[in-house]
């Protein structure tokens, strides 16, 4: 479904990605791991068209997406979360996934006040409907109308996830899900992913606690020091002696 | 009825209502502009020729200016896509300065002397009528899509590009709807003034709506209206003020940015949204 | 011909130089946009008018006065419009919006004190003009390029070699790393506005010297040309602001020699949305300064 094909990207001097080959595909959930500074984030930000390779080329769905714009490859099926979650603090939970849906229905300035005020067009009452699913989904209900920034860390999670669900995507990126969970938020993640690829979402996902990326993934790739360095199935991937060693010093 | 004067500070509030606004469509997506003095001079010596030379009827020629003054909102908006706060501030003078220039310049519209003999067609009914019009505008934006978009352009581009908004429609978009509005406020203008000259565009008028909306507050377009209201009743209400305008209006900015930099408004509270029956 | 108008433009480029140097000061330690700073510029132009007028002295006297004056008045600025929003926080435009306000008291208070109309600046110099092979150099012109050369080389010395410059680029480049280096960086802050304020006020005598006349309303002006030349040589460049001021002196001065006079102060705004469109980082910025700035 998405062919990473010798992605580079240099900073100056600095290659933080380095000819990385990889494919996701339609259907699986594909961990991408690695130490800190690996470039995972990076190559996420090339993928999603934040930023533009210095070589290489993407493809998604068969067609060519190197170089376009980020919004042009949300639209077309690609949705992502934030490490750093970036969400819409000051407007509430069920607005933020609303936001999600733009790429999904149409209208600007004339259609905004071509209906009576007081009273919601057709599309926004449809925008609010499906947000409201998305926020059962991630079981967010409760906190419909609470600003962003009032929600914990865990529920913002949810709630970046419910808002990029909006988009329609059918390829969602998650960058590290599971940071700063306890263990049992860590299992409720896990099932959440599931559920998610139940609706035919494929996902990619990059993540440090090894316990989520092993229950959860079908296929994990190992990137260190911005290349590609093991691949393959969890169980043949944790007893890499490669990846061990990229990863001694951390816990795994 | 009210008498010849307080009809005048009507007219000049609601005048300046509208301008603030203008302004208040861009900031509202996080961008800020100190050119609104250009556009409103576009829409006034637009619409001012027209009815002045060719005897257009008022609502065309308002119609008019505010149109080419939307082209020019267009025209500044393609480099402001790809710079952002101060340096965008800066561009947004400069445009200002230039049409200033321009129309300073420009012999047909009378250069150095300034257009004059415009008819009067402002009226404190048409001005009230324009000003309920665009807050009925703003109230319904918010509760929409695009009004939506534009908060999340405000608040994290980067995150609302890769939810799927494109930024490069909407904020052309913004920058020629605020320019558009700003047209109208200078047809008004010049049709109640009777004369116009590029100094009453320049850089003090961007500046006085650029204070208005920022006394008023940028959490809302409602501090657009809080804003003119102060800055135009205010001396009214206060003669003292009235010799010393604008150092009290500087003060008061200077005063504004330690204690309450979000205005009279304050901070931006956030959209409730209703639950839909049935799901 | 073409030589005489080079070198009237470098002697106003030079005028246009420092007070671009004084916005190029604050925003490289505070990286904000002091839009009073015109109008401090203004009120130098003043001051050195009240020292002739009071105490007859002659132009050196002036300057200095007007170089103390605006010195103070630029701390004092700090102190009052800037220094209490930092210790805020709050909006991140605040400062600059403030110094919006303050540039509007100026130039009011000054304008209700003085008349909006021009005033006269007396001469003060013996009307003397050089001959040096094909151009005429006047004493005036010879004393504002004399002053600002000194002026502009003092500084570059002093930011590159004492102590104290050092510690204003340590301050520059991060605020909160020079503090924990032990510089009293509200101190620096203080000795920059003093700076950049004294080149403008200096500024202001020497274009009231070369035009005979001030008013009010000069700051403006000047301001919103300082404010471009800065961005046409780089935010935060004092190289750039002193290039660039050069540059549009000469080209100003080329513009009313050979084109429509009217136009002239078109072409700051001109140059300045070029640069914002195909170089935003200035002439002699670097690409990274413009991400960071945001």
């Amino acid at each position: 479904m998405l062919e990473v094909d010798r992605l580079t990207k240099s900073f100056g001097g600095f290659t933080a990605v380095g000819d990385v080959q990889m494919t996701v595909e339609r259907g699986a959930i594909h961990a991408l791991i690695g130490p800190n500074g690996a470039g995972k984030t990076t190559l996420f930000n090339l993928v999603t068209g934040v930023l533009t390779p210095s070589a290489g080329r993407l493809s998604f769905e068969g067609q060519d997406i190197t170089g376009w714009r980020a919004d042009r490859i949300t639209a077309r099926g690609m949705a992502r979360t934030f490490q750093n979650i970036r969400l819409f603090r000051e407007m509430t939970a069920v607005e933020n996934v609303m936001v999600g849906a733009y790429c999904r229905t149409s209208g600007g300035f004339l259609a905004a006040v071509a209906r009576l005020p007081g009273r919601l067009g057709r599309g926004e009452r449809e925008t609010i409907r499906r947000a409201d699913a998305l926020l059962d989904l991630v079981a967010l209900t409760a906190k419909r109308d609470v600003a962003a920034a009032e929600l914990t860390l865990v529920e913002q999670r949810r709630l970046e996830i419910a808002r990029a669900l909006a988009t329609e995507p059918r390829l969602l990126l998650l960058d590290e899900p599971a940071a700063g969970m306890t263990p049992a938020e860590i299992q409720d993640a896990n099932r959440l992913i599931l559920r998610i690829r139940e609706r035919g979402i494929t996902v990619l996902l990059t993540e440090h606690h090894m316990s989520l990326v092993l229950q959860v993934s079908d296929r994990i790739t190992v990137l260190n020091y911005g290349r590609k360095i093991a691949e393959g199935a969890p169980e043949s991937v944790r007893r890499d002696p490669e990846v061990l060693t990229a990863y001694l010093g951390t816990d795994a | 009825m009210i008498d010849q004067y307080a009809e005048s500070v009507l007219i000049f509030l609601g005048i300046n209502t509208v301008l603030a606004l203008s302004l208040s469509l861009p900031v509202s997506a996080g961008l800020l502009s100190l050119g609104q003095g250009g556009f409103m001079a576009i829409g006034a010596y637009t619409s001012a020729a027209l009815t002045t030379w060719y005897g257009v009827p008022f609502p065309l020629a308002l119609a008019a200016g505010a149109l080419l003054a939307a082209v020019a909102g267009l025209a500044v908006g393609f480099p402001a896509l790809r710079i952002k706060g101060v340096y965008l501030l800066i561009l947004t003078m400069g445009f200002g300065e230039i049409v200033r220039i321009f129309f300073l310049n420009f012999e047909p519209t009378g250069a150095a002397s300034g257009l004059g003999g415009i008819p009067q067609a402002t009226t404190p009914l048409g001005v009230a009528v324009t000003v309920a019009v665009l807050l009925l505008f703003f109230l319904q934006l918010r509760r929409s899509r695009i009004g939506r978009a534009i908060e999340a352009l405000r608040e994290d581009e980067l995150a609302a590009e890769l939810m799927g908004v494109g930024l490069t429609r909407l904020k052309l978009a913004v920058f020629a709807v605020g320019a558009l509005i700003a047209g109208v406020g200078g047809a008004l203008y010049a049709h109640y003034a009777l004369f116009i000259d590029s100094a009453q565009f320049g850089f003090h008028r961007s500046a006085e709506i650029f204070i208005i909306v920022l006394l008023g507050g940028m959490g809302s377009f409602w501090g657009a209206v809080a804003g003119a209201v102060a800055v135009t009743l205010l001396p009214e209400i206060l003669r003292v003020i009235q010799e010393w305008r604008m150092t009290f209006f500087g003060t008061l900015l200077v005063a504004m940015m330690i204690w309450r930099p979000w205005g009279l408004i304050g901070r931006p509270r956030p959209v409730l949204i209703p639950r839909t029956p049935g799901a | 011909m073409l030589l005489q108008q080079l070198v009237n433009g470098v002697m106003l480029g030079s005028t246009y130089a420092l007070i671009a140097i004084g916005y190029t000061l604050v925003f490289g330690v505070l990286h904000l946009v002091h839009l009073a700073h015109g109008e401090v510029f203004m009120i130098g132009a003043f001051i050195g008018l009240y020292v002739v007028l009071w105490t007859g002295a002659g132009v050196i006297p002036a300057l200095i006065g007007a170089l103390l004056g605006t010195a103070l008045l630029g701390m004092l600025i700090e102190l009052v419009a800037f220094r209490p929003i930092r210790a805020r926080g709050g909006h991140f435009l605040a400062p600059m919006i403030s110094t919006i306000g303050v540039g509007i008291v100026l130039q009011e208070v000054t304008t209700r004190l003085f008349g909006g109309e021009l005033v006269g600046f007396p001469h003060r110099l013996e009307p003397v003009t050089f001959r040096l092979g094909p151009v005429a150099v006047t004493s005036v012109q010879l004393l504002i390029l004399g002053v600002a050369l000194v002026l502009m080389v003092t500084l570059h010395l002093f930011v590159a070699r004492t102590r104290l410059g050092m510690a204003m680029r340590a301050t520059a480049e991060s605020l909160l790393t020079a503090r924990l280096l032990g510089i009293n960086t509200s101190r620096i802050i203080l000795l920059t506005f003093a700076i950049a304020s004294g080149l403008g006020g200096v500024a202001g005598v020497l274009v009231g010297l070369s035009f005979n006349a001030i008013s009010p309303f000069m700051g403006v002006d000047m301001g919103v040309k300082g404010l471009a030349i800065m961005l046409i040589g780089g935010l935060g460049n004092i190289h750039g602001a002193m290039v660039g001021g050069m540059i549009l002196g000469v080209i100003e001065v080329l513009s009313v020699a050979y084109l429509a006079s009217s136009y002239r102060d078109a072409f700051a705004f001109a140059m300045m949305i070029a640069i914002l469109l195909f170089r935003p980082q200035g002439l002699f910025g670097s690409a990274q300064s413009v991400e960071a700035r945001v």
